[in-house]
This record gives structure tokens, sequence and C-alpha cells, in this order.
């Protein structure tokens, strides 16, 4: 069985959207997956560290864990930041639903998430952070 | 990277050609540069030019959706160009397709845009 994992630990700052995109590209490499794949989860991973930066931390400063693993073709990524939380999970996860609208966000973050990968766990709790856990098979079209 | 966007005004349209990947990061600088601009040249309507947009989240949807309003009170239209397989996606599900229209290139945007004038 192939086995990896790979936690990185980064500041909450924007550019490490595409810092953390591009480090689960390279994580993925072994796998050959397609660009299919690779751009559903780079979106999904996008979505989550994003959501620490402007909803976890408000913009100020923290620290996000992303946690990364290969099971055989099982790609699993967790994404957790120490931040506000979220008060109701359901509502959050709603399409268009914004705390921030001021600053054109979508709403749509979850949803990406949903839809692109084949598993998505939210955990929060207020004062303390979230934890996003979501998995996706890789290659499944070729086998 | 974010400053390669190029913002053309021609007339009462802005032609804004996306030169990154459009994440939380690079949407931040976009939408401020393009709002001074609508705001200074009043502007109608917005082209939106894709083509060298390898990556968009819905910080790009926020950023569309965002300019949409604006340019809603002046009667105006937004036009995206150059949409590739994985970006469609993106737009198609997050229904942004009844707020613009989609044309394959910059000159069919024009003829789009011009026919609403006649």
């Amino acid at each position: 069985m192939f086995k990896n994992k790979v936690n990185i630990e980064l500041d909450s700052i924007s550019c490490n959207e595409a810092f953390a995109r591009m480090a689960t590209v390279a994580f993925l490499a072994p796998l050959d997956p397609t660009i299919d794949e690779l751009s559903d989860i780079k979106t999904a991973v996008s979505e989550a560290i994003t959501n620490c930066i402007i909803h976890g931390y408000d913009n100020c400063y923290g620290k996000i864990y992303m946690n990364m693993k290969l099971e055989n073709n099982k790609f699993t990524v967790e994404i957790i930041d120490n931040g506000i939380g979220i008060e109701n999970i359901d509502k959050a996860m709603e399409p268009m639903y914004t705390t921030k609208e001021e600053e054109d966000r979508s709403g749509m973050g979850f949803c990406f998430m949903e839809a692109f990968m084949d598993e998505l766990v939210v955990k929060s709790k207020k004062n303390e952070g979230t934890t996003i856990i979501m998995s996706k098979y890789i290659n499944v079209e070729g086998e | 990277m974010k400053y390669q966007t190029n913002f053309k005004v021609m007339g009462r349209t802005l032609l804004i050609e996306l030169n990154s990947e459009l994440d939380h990061h690079n949407s931040e600088f976009i939408r401020k540069k393009a709002d001074n601009i609508i705001d200074a040249n009043v502007i109608k309507n917005i082209i939106l030019d894709f083509d060298k947009v390898s990556f968009m989240d819905s910080s790009g949807i926020g950023v569309i959706m965002g300019r949409y309003k604006k340019i809603i009170f002046n009667k105006g239209k937004i036009v995206v160009i150059n949409i590739n397989k994985s970006i469609d996606r993106i737009l198609r599900m997050s229904g942004l397709y009844r707020l613009v229209e989609r044309c394959d290139d910059l000159d069919m945007a024009i003829d789009k845009l011009e026919e609403r004038v006649k």
C-alpha cells in the first residue's frame, strides 16, 4: 500500500493560498492525477485556506495547519485554524450565504468544497477554531 | 503577478485582461482597481478576458458579482470571454450565467454590447 503524509504550518496571509495549492499539486504528483482532478482539489483547498484567513482569523494573524495524507489512491487533507469558529455550520454551508458581503465574498466556498471533493467533514467550536477534512479518490476513471 | 492585469477603457466599456490566478489574494487588487476605474469613467459595460487565467475559486465569483451590482445601476452588462473548461464549470455551478454573458472572444463581446445600443 502506498502511503505518504505531509504536514505544513502556514501564516494566515493571502499569498499562502497559492502556496497551499502548489503544495497540494506537488504532493499529488506521484499519483499522476488528471487535470480535472487537480483542478477540483486545488479549488477546494483554496476555499478552505481562504476561509481560515478571512473568517477564522478575520484577516488578522494566526496559524493554519494543513495536513495531507495519501493512502493508495485516496487523498485526504485536513485544514485547521484556531480562529473564531463557525456558529452555525449548516447556515455557513448554504449556497450564497456569507457574513462578508461587503468584502465581495460570494458565499460559494463550502459548495465548491462539497462539489469537488468526495467527502467533506466540518468541525467547529466557537472561539476555538475550525477543522475541515476533505477526501478525494484519485484516478478513479482510469481503473 | 497581480499587477500584470491590464485595464483598458474603451468609451464606457472597461476591458479587464486578467493575468493571474483569480483567488482571494489577487481579487483584492483587481476589485479595488476596477471600482476606481468604473467610478472615474462612468463605466457601463465590463468585458472580462479569462484567456490567461489558469485558476479561479469563489473569490473570483465574488469579484464578478460585486462589479455586476455596481454597473447594473447604469443598465450595464458584463461579458466574459475566453473561458476554459474548469472556469466554465465554476461559473455554471455558481449560477453566474444568469448575470453575465459568455462570448468566445473580444470581437464577439464588442458586437454583443453594441447590439444593445442600436
